[in-house]
């Protein structure tokens, strides 16, 4: 009788939740990137502890979560590129790019003894269109002088399955090959001249780990966990950069546009790591949409706030780059310029 | 089929009416008329399947046309797709892996069905199967990746093969291991149902338990087991994680059987969440049309060898 009596209420607690005028935010959605997953769901779960808003975020992948923001079933979206022309034009109003974090990703390979070795932007390049071939050529070799490199085949392993990952590692090609951006191209999967391809991080490991000469690309954060060896990238002011959390965060030590839309791949500060990303989070400008309570919106706009602040101290220890003071700023910037029916959100 | 069956339960239903009870003569008319109901929904589903599939493929078939079915090449960045690297891929692995997959599942169900069908083997057989077919196929996946692969590879490193490993060859075998309970099981009820009137005869004849099976058994349950053989084919064709993470997933035309390549379940499983171009994403959806009209070719053939070669009696 008790537990009936309890069910009752709490229905009728349910119910009468969805009609009192100004409705309570119980929670956020969000939906998006997994790269930044790990991060943002101890985010939440932090800011859950602070204030007892809950988020949910779904890891269903940059692209859908573009699609999820512009169809309006999520409160933010997140994605590891920015949005392209076209999906700006289905999004119809403006959407703002908030960077949250910076991410590399890191080339590792399959050699005896576990060698770091050096790349150059035209190592890499010729290596992924398939014009080097063998882990002894001349080119390799002058860049690594001292380290014995084997007679072996190198076999390229990319991911199959479409990723921020690999947009990022392209943008990356076509930025320092022209070869490559006019062969191949930037994207989350696309034709590749050579190699095989894993399903995920895990998969490209997988084919790494077990293939002598294998060569490959993941996330920072999954090749450090994963002990993998990770290669040195010769940046564009030549010094030969490891990926590590001071190395990504100086890599957005450049100049960035007011909207944070900005490729920060081959930077151009001199101990910066060449092959980094941001990772945005996306809302409307006009956060006054499909009969959303003001709230609402109030309330992620404070998520989002509370993220570029607080929320960065979760960063570094999950290997996310801490978004530099002066990207802090920008993003300040740009949360300020989210408006409710034409008026200033934050205040 | 349904036709048959409706005229059987109306029958029934004349024969209750003669008993005139009207609470059994509504039941047995909501019973009746709840399963043609069921069965119409069912029919409608794979009809409804089929036309949004074509409806949603529309982009890619307008601009790629039938060119899409002989394009080999498979470019999102450009726009351009074609599905045949990827239905050779998925045709291969399956074929593979079925020639694999006959001796062994043949074997178990002649065993199961012939010489111990009932004791402490056939309760241990019986339940290996069981748990075999109930595997979740990322667990198959996972296993082909860290065990499979490497003998694989060793394997191909004997026969002076580009050593890879992954590639249409592991994910045929690991398919094969995958399908074996399937067509096995099938197999099994087929063989214990040949009469033992006819494999006593035979016997009393002086036949060798060989000859039985040669000349009796099999004979008498072949369009069974290639019933059995055929629905774990369609397991085969549409089996999509485990075959991604040892095929390799190369976009290239496969050129060899130990070379890596692609099929049509795993490029949808591995592309379709970071697809938003219009017609990637149909391009996509054309391919599962594909995978369908496949699979129906292959039951539609199916049927036909089943009544081809199943014995009049």
């Amino acid at each position: 009788m008790k537990k009936l009596l309890f069910w009752v209420s709490a229905i009728f607690l349910f119910i009468s939740a969805g009609f009192t005028a100004e409705p309570k935010v119980e929670s956020l959605l969000g939906a998006g990137a997994t790269f930044p997953y790990p991060l943002y769901s101890k985010m939440f779960e932090e800011y859950y502890n602070f204030t007892k808003m809950k988020v949910n975020y779904q890891a269903i992948g940059s692209g859908g979560g573009i699609q999820q923001l512009v169809s309006k079933t999520v409160d933010f979206g997140g994605t590891d590129a920015p949005m392209n022309a076209n999906e700006k034009k289905a999004a119809k109003a403006e959407v703002i790019h908030i960077p949250t974090c910076l991410g590399a990703v890191v080339l590792t390979y399959n050699l005896p003894g576990d060698p770091q070795i050096n790349f150059s932007p035209e190592i890499i390049s010729e290596i992924f269109l398939g014009t080097i071939t063998k882990w002894n050529d001349p080119k390799i070799a002058e860049a690594n002088k001292g380290v014995m490199l084997p007679d072996t085949q190198i076999t390229v392993v990319h991911r199959s399955d479409g990723s921020g990952t690999t947009f990022t590692f392209t943008d990356y090609l076509s930025t320092v090959s022209p070869e490559w951006k006019s062969k191949v191209g930037t994207g989350k999967s696309l034709n590749w001249p050579v190699g095989i391809g894993g399903k995920g991080n895990p998969g490209v490991t997988a084919y790494i780990k077990q293939l002598p000469g294998a060569i490959g690309y993941v996330e920072q954060a999954y090749a450090v966990q994963n002990k993998m060896p990770m290669g040195k990238i010769k940046n564009k002011a030549g010094n030969f950069i490891s990926a590590d959390l001071k190395s990504v965060m100086n890599a957005a030590n450049v100049e960035i546009p007011a909207n944070a839309q900005v490729s920060i791949v081959d930077t151009s500060a001199p101990d910066g790591y060449p092959i980094c990303t941001f990772t945005w989070i996306i809302l409307y400008k006009e956060q006054a949409y499909g009969g959303r309570p003001q709230n609402r919106s109030k309330e992620v706009v404070k998520l989002i706030w509370w993220m570029i602040h607080e929320g960065q101290q979760y960063n570094e220890p999950l290997f996310y780059g801490r978004l530099p003071e002066k990207v802090v700023k920008l993003d300040e910037d740009l949360l300020d310029s989210v408006v409710y029916n034409g008026s200033k959100i934050n205040k | 089929m349904a036709r048959k069956s409706t005229s059987k339960t109306f029958s029934t239903e004349n024969g209750v009416g003669t008993r005139s009870h009207p609470m059994l003569l509504f039941l047995n008319r909501t019973f009746t008329s709840t399963v043609l109901f069921c069965v119409i929904i069912v029919c409608l589903l794979l009809l409804a399947i089929f036309i949004s599939l074509f409806i949603s493929a529309q982009p890619s078939l307008q601009k790629f046309g039938f060119l899409f079915f002989g394009a080999t090449i498979w470019d999102p960045l450009n726009g351009q797709f074609g599905a045949l690297p990827f239905a050779l891929g998925t045709l291969l692995t399956s074929i593979i892996s079925l020639i694999v997959c006959i001796p062994f599942s043949l074997s178990v169900a002649l065993i199961l069905g012939e010489y111990f069908p009932s004791g402490p083997i056939a309760t241990v057989l019986n339940s290996a199967m069981e748990l075999l077919a109930g595997i979740p196929s990322i667990i198959y996946g996972m296993w082909g990746l860290f065990a499979l692969v490497p003998i694989v590879r060793g394997f191909e490193v004997t026969i002076k093969v580009l050593p890879l490993g992954v590639g249409i060859f592991a994910a045929a075998l690991l398919l094969s291991i995958m399908i074996i309970p399937f067509a096995a099981s099938i197999s099994r009820e087929v063989i214990g149902m040949v009469p033992n009137d006819l494999k006593e005869a035979a016997y009393s004849l002086g036949a060798t338990r060989y000859e039985v099976i040669k000349k009796v058994v099999i004979p008498y349950a072949g369009s069974g087991i290639i019933a059995g053989i055929l629905l774990s084919f369609g397991r085969a064709l549409g089996e999509t994680m485990a075959v991604t993470m040892v095929i390799g997933n190369s976009y290239f035309m496969p050129t060899n059987i130990f070379g890596p390549g692609h099929t049509i379940a795993s490029i949808i499983a591995n592309e379709f969440t970071e697809a938003t171009d219009p017609v990637y994403v149909s391009s996509l959806i054309e391919m599962g049309l594909v995978l369908f009209i496949i699979t129906i070719i292959f039951g539609i053939a199916g049927r036909y060898i089943i009544t081809k070669t199943s014995v009049k009696d």
